[in-house]
Formats: C-alpha cells, sequence, structure tokens
C-alpha cells in the first residue's frame, strides 16, 4: 500500500487519544493547583496537597463515597449471581420455554436510556409502598436493587459469551460419569468462566459506582451517593476539590488495570513456558 | 428418578430466579410508566389520579387519556426538544464515527504487540468517573479556561470564546464521551478482516481509497451500525452532559423528562415524555438486539 495511508492513521489516532485523555490529565494537574480559580496556576504555591486534605476533612464527600462503596459491591455480587443464572441458561440450557423472553429482557437495559429505567423504576417503588408498603423507604435497598437491575444484564454477556468460547465436552463427561450438575458446575464451569465473573464484578461495581441518573431518581432523602453529591456540587460552580477527588479515582483504576494486565502477561508467559516444556519433553 | 426430578428443578430454577427479577423491575415499571402516561395530575403524594377507578366511566376515561399527549403535542417546548435532541444524538453519532472508524483502523494496524496497549487506552477511561470526565470539560471550556487562556495567550483571539452552555460544548462532551462505544465494536469488526483480501486488491492495482471503499467499508457494515447505534440511542436521552454544559434555550429531552417529574412534579406528563422517547427509539433498539443476537450466534 502506498506510504500515505500509515501516516494518516498514526495521525488521527495520536489526535483521538490526546482528545480522550488532555481532560484527565489537565484534572490531574490542576488537582495540584494552590488557586481557588481552577484555571489559573499559582505558581508561588504550587504544587500542594490542600484540596485532598480539604477533600478528606469533607464529611459530605467521604459518607457518600463510603454509601456508594457499599452499595456498589452489594451490587456488584448480586450481578454477578443473576446474571450468571442467565448467562448459563441461555448458553448451556438449548432451547427451553421462555428463552426468548429471557433473552430480550437481559438485553433491554443495555439499550434503555437510563432516564427512562430510573423513572420506572421509581414509579414502581411508589407503587408497591402504595399496595404493601414496601420498600418503607427509598435509599439503600432501592438504589441497590435499580443498580443490580442493569448491571446484570452486562454480567449476562460476558458470561454468555465466555461460555460460548468453551464446548460443553467437559461438562459432558461429567455428567456421563455420574456427577450431579451442581457439582458439575462448582468443579467445571465456574473455574471456566472466573475470569468472566471477575470482570463482571468489577463493570457492575464500576457502573454502580458511576451512575448518576438512576440514583437520583430511586434514592431517598439522606442517601445521597457520591456521584449525586459530585453532581450537585459541579453545578453550583467549579470546586478544586472535585479535581483530587477525579485523581484519586483516575489512579485506583490505574493500578487496578496495569495490575491486571501485568498478572495476564504473567499467566500467559507461564502457559508458553510450560508449552515449551512440554515440547521438548515431547521430542 | 429423584436425580432427574432435582435437576429439573435446578433448571427451573436457573431460568426462573432472575426471569421474575427482570419481569418484576423491568416488565412492572414499565407498564405503570405506560398506564401513568393516560393518568392525571394531582396535588397529592404519589401526585397523580389513582390507577384503577376509571373502569365505571370509559367515555372520561378516554378523554383523559390522550390529555398528556396531546399536551406535548401543541406545546412548542417539547417538540423542539425533541427535535434538538434528535439532532444533537445524530451529529454526535457522525462525528463518533469520523474520528472512531480512523481510529479503529490505526489500531488494527498497528503492531499486533502494541494493538492490546493501544485497546486498553481506548477502554481505560470507561472505568473512570463518567461525570468527572464530563466535569473536566467545563475547566477546559470556560470563558477562563484552559483552551481560551491558551488561545489568548498565543493572541489568536483577544476575547475569550463563549463555549460552557452552547450546544458546541454538548456536543464535544458526547462524542468524547461515547467514543470508546464507537471504536469498540468497529475494532472487533475490523479486526476479523481477511487481509489476504485487502492485500488482493492492492496486487490487482486498486489504489488504497479504492481499496477502502469496495473492500474494507462495505465488510465494516455491521461494526459502523452497531457503533452509531450504541452511541446514537443513549446519547437521545442524555441528561447530564446537557445539564453541565448545555445551553438553558435548548434543552434536551431527558432534561425535559427530569424537569417535569422533579421540577414540576407532573408525573403523568413525564411519563408520556417517557413513552414517546421509547416509540422513537424502538427501532434502533431492535435493529440493536437484531445484531447482538446475531453476533451471540455467531460466537458460538
Amino acid at each position: 500500500m502506498s506510504a500515505r495511508r500509515p501516516l494518516l492513521l498514526p495521525t488521527v489516532l495520536a489526535f483521538g487519544f490526546a482528545f480522550l485523555y488532555v481532560p484527565i490529565v489537565s484534572m490531574i494537574v490542576y488537582s495540584f493547583n494552590a488557586s481557588r480559580l481552577v484555571t489559573v496556576w499559582d505558581a508561588a504555591h504550587s504544587p500542594t496537597l490542600k484540596w485532598y486534605f480539604s477533600l478528606f476533612d469533607n464529611a459530605q464527600i467521604m459518607g457518600a463515597a463510603w454509601l456508594s462503596l457499599k452499595i456498589a459491591a452489594m451490587n456488584a455480587c448480586g450481578a454477578v449471581v443473576l446474571g450468571t443464572m442467565v448467562g448459563f441458561a441461555l448458553a448451556r440450557y438449548g432451547r427451553f420455554r421462555g428463552r426468548g423472553l429471557l433473552a430480550a429482557l437481559s438485553t433491554a437495559p443495555l439499550v434503555l436510556p437510563e432516564i427512562i429505567t430510573g423513572l420506572s423504576l421509581l414509579l414502581l417503588f411508589v407503587a408497591m409502598e402504595q399496595l404493601i408498603g414496601w420498600p418503607e423507604h427509598r435509599g439503600v435497598t432501592t438504589i441497590t436493587i435499580a443498580h443490580i437491575s442493569f448491571s446484570l444484564s452486562y454480567v449476562a454477556v460476558i458470561v454468555q459469551s465466555r461460555l460460548a468460547g468453551f464446548d460443553d465436552s467437559l461438562e459432558e463427561a461429567a455428567l456421563d460419569l455420574g456427577a450431579r450438575p451442581a457439582a458439575v458446575f462448582a468443579r467445571i464451569t465456574l473455574p471456566l468462566i472466573a475470569p468472566a465473573l471477575l470482570s463482571g464484578w468489577l463493570l457492575s461495581f464500576t457502573l454502580s459506582w458511576d451512575d448518576v441518573v438512576i440514583s437520583q431518581f430511586v434514592a431517598g432523602p439522606g442517601s445521597s451517593t457520591l456521584p449525586m453529591v459530585i453532581f450537585s456540587k459541579v453545578r453550583l460552580g467549579v470546586s478544586p476539590d472535585v479535581n483530587a477527588l477525579a485523581t484519586l479515582m483516575v489512579l485506583i483504576v490505574a493500578v487496578g488495570v496495569a495490575g491486571s494486565a501485568w498478572f495476564m502477561r504473567r499467566r500467559e508467559l507461564t502457559r508458553v513456558r510450560e508449552m515449551q516444556l512440554a515440547a521438548a519433553a515431547g521430542s | 428418578m429423584i436425580e432427574r426430578l432435582r435437576n429439573s428443578l435446578g433448571r427451573k430454577a436457573v431460568v426462573s430466579v432472575p426471569m421474575i427479577w427482570l419481569l418484576l423491575f423491568f416488565v412492572v415499571p414499565f407498564l405503570i410508566v405506560l398506564k401513568l402516561s393516560f393518568s392525571e395530575a394531582l396535588l397529592a403524594m404519589p401526585p397523580y389520579a389513582p390507577l384503577l377507578t376509571w373502569t365505571h366511566e370509559r367515555v372520561l376515561a378516554i378523554q383523559l387519556h390522550l390529555a398528556n399527549y396531546h399536551f406535548l403535542f401543541t406545546d412548542a417546548l417539547y417538540l423542539d426538544s425533541f427535535l434538538y435532541s434528535l439532532k444533537v444524538a445524530a451529529v454526535s453519532t457522525l462525528l463518533c464515527l469520523l474520528l472512531g472508524y480512523p481510529m479503529a483502523l490505526g489500531i488494527t494496524r498497528a503492531a499486533p504487540e502494541r494493538r492490546n496497549l493501544l485497546l486498553m487506552l481506548v477502554i481505560l477511561p470507561f472505568w473512570t468517573s463518567f461525570l468527572l470526565r464530563v466535569y473536566a470539560w467545563i475547566g477546559l471550556l470556560k470563558d477562563d479556561g484552559l483552551i481560551n487562556t491558551l488561545l489568548m495567550s498565543l493572541h489568536l483571539i483577544s476575547e475569550p470564546i463563549t463555549m460552557v452552555n452552547t450546544s458546541f460544548a454538548v456536543y464535544v462532551a458526547i462524542v468524547y464521551s461515547y467514543l470508546p462505544f464507537m471504536i469498540l465494536p468497529l475494532y472487533s469488526n475490523l479486526e476479523k478482516h481477511d487481509r489476504s483480501l485487502l492485500e488482493a486488491a492492492a496486487d490487482l492495482g486498486a489504489p488504497p481509497w479504492k481499496v477502502f471503499l469496495r473492500v474494507t467499508w462495505p465488510l465494516s457494515i455491521p461494526g459502523v451500525v452497531a457503533g452509531a447505534l450504541l452511541v446514537f440511542i443513549p446519547a437521545v436521552g442524555e441528561y447530564v452532559i446537557p445539564s453541565l454544559l448545555g445551553s438553558a434555550n435548548q434543552i434536551m429531552i431527558g432534561r425535559v423528562l427530569s424537569d417535569e417529574f422533579f421540577e414540576n412534579r407532573d408525573w403523568p406528563v413525564a411519563s408520556a415524555v417517557a413513552i414517546l422517547i421509547l416509540i422513537v427509539l424502538l427501532g434502533p433498539i431492535i435493529l440493536f438486539q437484531r445484531y447482538r443476537s446475531r453476533e451471540l450466534e455467531a460466537a458460538s
């Protein structure tokens, strides 16, 4: 191919990555800026950690972060259980009654605008409260239920496509040898899909930790999650401690991603080495 | 025999537990929204006329039925913000495609050992808070923000350009937030292309642009459709971005829905808006579902 194309694509790629990362980098840089004006660099007193201290002193933000953390963790566990059931049924049960319905229902949350999901869930909770008196108040429980309802779809997709990558001959063999389905699932299927469960858990956690629209609908008084607090703070004006918060969150994600990349690479290397050993032994 | 019974019970449980959950937390809520959109607002808690009392006076009920929808079509505010949302979503989708396509292609053409790193760089922003990344743009686009300060210190402009609270800022933030959703399906499509087709076309004398138009582009249409829908559908209902960066004069439909709900406490009108959004998005959603089920079939 001509020399022009190899030049064009990397240029666009570089521009695109600059577009994706300049905002994030600017937040990190300004989180160390002493000036209250977010965009004026106060060279005399910077870099400073004062926004980090004011962040940790902010009881409202810390309380909301703790609440979000709890909701995100409960959501991730619930979503992994229900999502795995859906993914497993769709991938392994062949044609069963209700398959089409389950498949359609489990993917609907992926494509529904959040604002509609939020509105409809709140209306459900209000109607349930009128009819059966539960949930008595909107808060942690209703937010968690709402988050599980959309997170489980992501887990189902991940589990289903992971299972689609393996044929079921191992499971069939174990069943033929008389193992109970529950045992087959625990001893064979679960280890196979463990990476999918982990990424499903992390994705669900992130989705919940990040959600503002749906939470805003189904939250009650006194149950403001971290994104809700940030959203109302940011709407009133820019505040520098939000930069510090963003920097911490980017740091955690970056460490997590780098760690998992290192782990996968090591596993890959081990596998290559084992294969080399096997080849050497065989020859 | 007992064993088989237990197995089939186990299977039933695995299917029915999530099924009940999804019916209760997706189908029932949707039916309530639908019902409520035909109801009447009241100054009470909950602020709408009871759902199940209209059966005796069917005629009256039918009048009430269409009142909310009639209202939406007669007040220009709703139609305008609907059209504005569709325009914003369509233009943003196009911009995402223009930027995302060459990026996805660039990643597939990169050296194999660098491909995973580049892909990770696309996904990474997705794992950091969406809200905070949108917030970052306020700092960049403000009158005394980074971009204006930079342009003024370079003497390219003498007055700051107003970018926050304009449609421009909304476009930038939507393209920025949804770009990974465009790149990822495109990449997974482009990656599967048979390189020998491209080489054959080039060997037969086709210039690169012709190879692209005749081979790469037609093969990538499913990826383009998937990426476009993944951007377009959520962008129509987008709420956070226009709230933080959009203009007060042109509001998107997601904002209208939330204002009707939280500010005016007119739940029936908010429900009617939700139903209309769903009707508009039904086509794209079905298209996307069909694409996804085909992808899953192909994988298994």
